[in-house]
């Protein structure tokens, strides 16, 4: 009760003197207004890495594992991968048979080809001859169409399904699907178009392919010294590990490698990728919102320095509540009220100006203020305030009664 | 039962390289309910000390300080706050009202410092303002009122908390003649409703309200005697 009520006092007499003050508030207040701005761009930009990371993650599956020569990750040299034998598409159909913890596997080959349609071209888009099964072994999903069947998949017909980007830049004004293009002069008849992707790693998302049936790719583009992925589905994604240990039993049974013998062959997976960027996303973080919070550092000095000279000036003041009965309790807390209140305006004022500048980051890259960052920063700017009025108004609350009322 | 009991009270002020200043030696007084008592002497006898002291604002070096019975020379920080609060009413010769609030909200702080929920704190806040004869200017800030009419604020702020005793230092000293006899008839009539009132001054004019004098000299009591010819409330209204 006693405190509420001291509260409510402490909340009127620190707007009050924000008020008489009006100028030096806003040039003390100016330092928060620059820290929060900061942190709070800082965060939403680390929030839209991430973002855009766990997007571009996502489209390579959860739960599909990637048989390849090469690993996606290594910090072994070149070299002890080089000699390794490359799979072969028809590895696909031996794993398919033996395999039963999977239940889709598509062999992926990829070259780089001229596109064209009428008056529109593409300079070496990713041409990506793969089966029927592919849309169940990749993360991406189609905007409209469909994607090839079995039948036109194994019978090698010349139909093919194309990313969000090709489809622009081939069908600037006119819907593909139903339309021919030309593959290297190989015409193929749209039968789907897949959803924008984005993201990071631009070269692997759907975007800039054209899948086709992969009898038909390697009759026209040959499928000699090319590297093949095999993409597979796991059946149960609680199956994860067990179903690695089954392909890569498959495959050391297929290549005949000795036991004890290391494996030619890596099984990749999504998880790497995140494993091995998610240390590296939080040390960015760490060090961007450290040196962010410099300024806000800063901006709570800014807060300290203006809050000893509020004190001083209100000696007087402060002896005559001390005279009329203020414990040192109410004048710590009014002052500790006061400092917290110019941090906070101070808060809210740089989210106001930091939130549509983050529209503008927005643009350039996908993200969005995180609810969190906003009810963070408000604390941040309560706990600056606390901090940095704590000394000034412990010094205030200490003040000698006799002395203060001295004091002109 | 009284309500000061100063026994022996000592004060002495380290001034740094062994050298001490002694304010008050021993000084013995004892004031009972409803006194009006002056305390008088000339500057640097001691008087500011002493109403510190009275005042719970200063803690004596020796002696012992009873306030309605308690310790209050071996109160710590908070208890003598509490003390100041409830038990004790200042009028000041500077008034030391708060510049940016109104004379209501000023009024109110002891009450706000005691805890008064917010409508009964202005309830007796107007209601004091009233009493000083200030009940149509609840809203003016100081700096809108004159010199007396401060002083009433100062009083009504001194009042709303019913004290003990009510400590006035110099309360004439910055009014003109005039006012300050109003102040003073004021404070003659609030001693005529049961208030303890102790003055702090150095003007025999204004001492002469009072129904004792002390005097003071060199921090230690000079006398001590019942005024006989006071200035009554009717001879100060003719002149």
């Amino acid at each position: 009760m006693h405190l509420l009520v001291e509260l409510k006092e402490g909340i009127l007499i620190s707007l009050r003197a924000i008020r008489a003050n009006k100028m030096r508030s806003v040039l003390t207040t100016l330092g928060i207004v620059i820290g929060i701005v900061s942190v709070t761009l800082m965060a939403t930009a680390i929030e839209g890495v991430n973002r855009a990371f766990d997007k571009s993650a996502a489209a390579f599956g959860t739960d599909v594992l990637y048989i390849q020569r090469f690993p996606w990750i290594s910090n072994e040299d070149w070299h002890t991968f080089r000699n390794r034998p490359r799979l072969e598409v028809q590895n696909a159909a031996a794993i398919e048979r033996q395999s039963k913890l999977t239940d889709a596997v598509a062999p992926v080959l990829t070259t780089r080809r001229r596109l064209t349609q009428r008056d529109e071209s593409m300079e070496s888009a990713f041409v990506t001859g793969t089966t029927h099964q592919y849309m169940m072994v990749s993360g991406g999903t189609l905007a409209e169409g469909r994607f090839f069947s079995a039948e036109e998949s194994n019978g090698a017909r010349p139909v093919c399904v194309i990313g969000a980007t090709v489809a622009e830049t081939l069908f600037p004004r006119q819907d593909p699907i139903s339309n021919v293009i030309r593959v290297a002069g190989f015409p193929y008849t749209v039968v789907g178009v897949f959803e924008k992707q984005g993201g990071l790693f631009g070269e692997f998302t759907t975007d800039t392919r054209v899948f086709v049936p992969m009898n038909s790719f390697q009759s026209k583009f040959g499928s000699r010294r090319r590297d093949v992925t095999i993409q597979v589905r796991v059946a149960k994604a609680a199956e994860m590990e067990d179903a690695k240990l089954e392909l890569e039993g498959i495959m050391r049974k297929l290549r005949r490698i000795d036991p004890g013998k290391e494996n030619n062959f890596n099984i990749n997976q999504q998880e790497i990728l995140t494993a091995t960027f998610a240390p590296i996303s939080l040390v960015i973080a760490s060090i961007g919102l450290f040196i962010t919070g410099l300024s806000l550092f800063v901006g709570g000095i800014g807060i300290m320095n203006i809050m000893f000279v509020s004190v001083t000036e209100r000696t007087k003041e402060i002896g005559i509540r001390k005279a009329i009965g203020a414990r040192r309790r109410s004048i710590l807390m009014q002052f500790l009220v006061e400092a917290a209140a110019l941090c906070l305006i101070g808060g809210v004022i740089g989210l106001a100006i930091a939130f549509p500048l983050s529209l503008i980051v927005d643009q350039v890259l996908p993200t969005a203020m995180p609810v969190s960052v906003v009810a963070v920063a408000i604390m941040i700017s309560l706990v600056v305030g606390v901090i940095s009025g704590f000394l000034p108004a412990y010094r205030a609350a200490r003040m000698d009664p006799v002395e203060a009322l001295r004091y002109e | 039962m009284s309500v000061i009991e100063l026994t022996n009270i000592v004060k002495t002020y380290d001034m740094g390289e062994a050298e001490e200043v002694q304010a008050l030696r021993g000084v013995t007084i004892t004031i009972g309910k409803n006194e009006y008592v002056a305390i008088m002497g000339p500057s640097g006898s001691g008087k500011s000390t002493l109403m510190n002291v009275i005042g719970c604002l200063d803690t004596p070096t020796s002696g012992q300080y009873l306030f309605n019975g308690l310790v209050v020379s071996e109160m710590n920080d908070n208890q003598l706050a509490q003390i100041r609060n409830k038990e004790i009413g200042f009028v000041f010769q500077t008034f030391n009202l708060l510049a940016r609030s109104d004379s209501l909200h000023n009024v109110e702080l002891p009450l706000i410092y005691g805890g008064i929920p917010s409508t009964e704190r202005r309830r007796r806040a107007k209601e004091t303002l009233e009493h000083v004869g200030l009940g149509d200017r609840s809203h003016h800030k100081p700096n809108e009122l004159s010199g007396g009419q401060r002083q009433r604020v100062a009083i009504a702020r001194a009042l709303v908390t019913r004290p003990s005793i009510i400590l006035a230092d110099e309360p004439t000293g910055n009014l003109d003649t005039k006012t300050g006899e109003e102040i003073m008839m004021l404070f003659e009539e609030l001693h005529s409703q049961g208030n303890t009132i102790v003055l702090v001054t150095h003007e025999a004019d204004v001492a002469a309200h009072a129904h004792r004098t002390i005097r003071l000299r060199d921090g230690m009591v000079e006398s001590d005697e019942l005024v006989t010819t006071r200035r009554s409330y009717t001879q100060a209204a003719a002149s």
